[in-house]
């Protein structure tokens, strides 16, 4: 209940029309020239003094992707992307690598810090609360040591557009035995862990957007937890897009070794542009024997102004392989972003009794474009998933939930829910459920719902005579549309999500 | 008082008139009824005063204590005290009742520059008006009339009225479909919002309800007009004549 009056306020005090995360920083930029070719892959991997073998994977990627085709059949309109006017790396000058705090850039501080993001080692959580702020969790800040100490604290690595500028609290992560770090650092600090899991759960040639980040991809993060150990803090990404006609590719690999647990969160916002960027990350999860892995991710690239002009195009493949036995992967995702979403962020239920779970609030507004959902792909015996998705469609958007799941031959006692509700604002935009069911085992159990309702004029007009504005009563109908998936989101993000999803639909009435 | 001036409006959309100069004066502190015909404009006239925008106002005025409230939202209407028991409430999936209570409560407080109640102090005003309605804890955490029986979405209509306390009550048909138990619950909840500082509007088919509710003034709304006005004793008279003298149609 608090949590909607706040949402409410919220709301309120925001700047109607105003995606507040839209400037743009002036900052110096090394950038390789326009196009894609073998020698660009090979400037890239240079830069980033790579060893010789992933420069071949790289290159291998190029020529695969040089085979493939666009994929075309997402409920998706959009103008054709011209891949050899792009840039496929832009770094803000002077950073070849991640840094200490004190080292970076004091722009690129001041942008993060803008962006409600303060790089600083103190207990600050993105974008959550602003920097001094007491922490709502009272977690104790005394202790040095210790994993109480930790409690409340968010690791960061910041990638602003091709590289990762900065990483937070690697020492005290690295006392626990966790290595975060950018996956450049990876490549040169931990190759045989790459090595290894680079590519296993999303190979090179898995799509067209894969196969072009595998070539081209220049930063992201690498996450390594190793056995037994629970991760101290909640680790996170925030990435900035800036430069222009620049393509964004980062890879995230995520790795929780046997009998460990790691949470992860993502957040993305970029400039407003009149022209459409590119997003075309990987994310790959590894869990094993009884690891478990939980990824959030609040999406909030720019999505165009009103008119649909600008925004980020946003092809995203995201996918955990729960390579061990009672291993359990859980997506939520928060999609309030981007021209275009074209994300289905899945899990491979490999190990015995492994589990998969994707928890997604998808809101389009303007003329935004969602096609998203998920693959439950059940490989071991008594696997289990569950899928819950509320789509939100607003203005002139359409929004389109597609989602897999499917029981291989040996898959006995594997087990589905889904659940997939759509909301209606306006009569301009449309709801769309397209789920795929695929059964090779007679003992696998699926089951399915799903819902469109719509939010009225009727239903307006009566919030309003209650005492409650047009903003105020979509806010509250929307945030108990949403509520069964919010619960799902780290505590700290939940109130962040609730502005968002107030700002994300402003001007969706009236 | 409320003051309703030689008042039309039409449906926006089509510019169809319903209500054709309709005048009207409750003073605070007194019960008026409205009966009549099915079509005759009596929800129109309901939705007006709350300010719906479907319906365009082309002449007259609505004054409420003395300020006129056309150019007002529902909202501000809602927080200057209006407020509209709906003849069909509407369901908010997703939302339970309690929590829109307190939304609802806590912005017309806001607008009224009152301060929002603590939650304990909430749930305490409000678990009492419940438990005075036969409106259980368990109705309070369903989405709001979501799968609600038609009489306990009447109820929740008079729980949310005694929870916004506000000055100017009108009550649309929340008579029709209820049993007798029901009305008798819904009145008496009524009744007691009665008092020196509230103007109310009952607007009811039936004469029924008013046995429960005394009104110190009965109209009777046809073709968009108020073509008669009277006691109480001009809803027994209805009752046994019918409309037909107003709608010019054989009884
Ligand atoms: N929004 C609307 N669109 C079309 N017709 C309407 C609308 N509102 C009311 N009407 C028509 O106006 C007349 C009066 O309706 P209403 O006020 O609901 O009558 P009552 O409540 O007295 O039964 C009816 O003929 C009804 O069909
Ligand atoms: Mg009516």
């Amino acid at each position: 209940m608090a949590a909607v009056q706040e949402t409410i306020e919220q709301v309120k005090s925001i700047d109607v029309d105003k995606y507040k995360y839209g400037f743009e920083t002036e900052i110096e930029s090394e950038k390789a020239p326009r196009g894609l070719n073998e020698d660009i892959v090979r400037f890239i991997s240079e830069k980033k003094g790579e060893p010789a073998w992933m420069l071949e994977w790289r290159l291998d990627a190029y020529r695969r992707w040089r085979a493939l085709k666009e994929p075309t059949w997402a409920k998706l309109h959009y103008p054709k992307i011209d891949f050899e006017d792009l840039y496929y790396y832009s770094a803000p000058k002077g950073t070849t690598g991640p840094k200490s705090l004190d080292e970076v850039d004091p722009q690129l501080l001041e942008t993060y810090a803008k962006l409600g993001i303060p790089l600083k080692e103190q207990e600050i959580l993105a974008g959550v609360r602003k920097a001094g702020e007491p922490s709502p969790s009272n977690a104790p800040s005394e202790g040095a040591d210790g994993y109480a100490s930790m409690k409340g604290k968010v690791a960061i690595d910041a990638v602003f557009d091709s590289v990762s500028v900065v990483t937070t609290f690697k020492k005290e992560l690295a006392k626990a035995g966790v290595i975060f770090c950018s996956i450049s650092e990876a490549l040169r600090e931990h190759p045989e862990l790459v090595k290894k899991y680079l590519g296993t759960v999303v190979p090179q040639s898995d799509n067209f957007y894969a196969a072009l980040n595998s070539a081209v991809f220049s930063d992201g993060s690498f996450v390594y937890v190793p056995p037994g150990v629970r991760c101290p803090m909640e680790l996170s990404t925030y990435f900035r897009i800036n430069e222009k006609d620049t393509g964004q590719f980062e890879r995230t690999l995520i790795i929780a070794d046997k009998g460990s647990y790691v949470s992860y969160l993502e957040g993305c916002t970029a400039p407003m542009r009149d022209e459409n960027q590119l997003h075309a990350a990987v994310v790959e999860l590894i869990a094993l024997d009884d690891a478990e892995i939980k990824y959030s991710t609040v999406q909030n690239w720019y999505p165009g102004d009103k008119d649909g002009k600008g925004g980020i195009f946003n092809f995203v493949t995201k996918r955990g392989d729960c390579r061990g036995k009672n291993s359990k992967i859980s997506w939520t995702q928060v999609e309030t972003g981007s021209a275009i979403t074209w994300k289905y962020p899945s899990c491979i239920l490999r190990g015995d009794n492994s589990r998969g779970e994707f928890y997604s609030i998808a809101i389009s507004n303007g003329y935004q474009q969602v096609d998203s959902g998920t693959k439950m792909i059940h490989l071991g015996r008594n696997t289990t998933s569950r899928i819950i998705s509320k789509g939100i469609a607003a203005g002139k958007s359409q929004n389109t939930y597609r989602g897999l799941v499917s029981a291989h031959r040996k898959a006995t006692g594997a087990r589905n829910f889904t659940n997939c509700d759509s909301l209606l604002i306006g009569d301009k935009c449309g709801a769309h459920t397209v789920p795929y069911l695929e059964a090779r085992n007679s003992s696998a159990q699926f089951e399915h719902e799903a819902t469109t309702s719509k939010i009225s004029d009727n239903m307006l007009f009566y919030c309003t005579q209650r005492g409650l504005s047009s903003e105020e009563a979509i806010a509250l109908v929307v945030n108990g549309f949403v509520r069964d998936v919010l619960q799902h989101l780290p505590m700290e993000f939940m109130a962040e999500t609730q502005k968002l999803i107030g700002i994300s639909l402003e001007g969706s009435v009236g | 008082m409320l003051e309703i001036k030689n008042l039309h409006a039409c449906i926006a959309d089509d510019g169809t008139e319903i209500l054709r100069g309709i005048d009207l004066v409750i003073p605070k502190g007194e019960v008026h009824a409205i009966m009549g015909p099915n079509g005759s404009g009596k929800s129109t006239l309901a939705y007006v005063l709350a300010g719906r925008d479907d319906y365009e106002v082309t002449e007259g005025d609505i004054l409420w204590n003395g300020e006129s409230i056309l150019e007002m939202g529902p909202d501000e209407r809602a927080a200057k005290g209006v407020f509209l028991a709906f003849q069909y409430p509407m369901e908010i999936p997703g939302v339970a009742t309690m929590t829109f209570l307190r939304a609802a409560l806590n912005a017309v407080r806001k607008k009224r520059g009152e301060k929002e109640l603590t939650t304990p102090e909430f749930l305490k005003f409000v678990r009492a008006k419940a438990a005075e309605l036969g409106v259980s804890d368990e109705m309070l955490k369903r989405p709001l009339n979501v799968g609600f029986s038609g009489g306990e979405k009447k109820r929740m209509e008079i729980l949310q009225m005694s929870v916004l306390e506000p000055t100017l009550c009108v009550l649309d048909e929340t008579d029709s479909g209820l049993d007798i138990d029901a009305i008798r619950i819904v009145s008496e909840g009524t009744t007691k919002l009665r008092g020196p500082d509230r103007a109310m509007l009952v607007i009811t088919h039936y004469q029924r309800l008013l046995n429960y509710i005394v009104p110190d003034k009965v109209h009777v709304l046809a073709k968009g007009r108020i073509q008669k006005t009277g006691g109480k004793e001009l809803a027994l008279e209805l009752e046994k004549s019918g409309y037909a003298d107003f709608t010019g149609q054989a009884a």
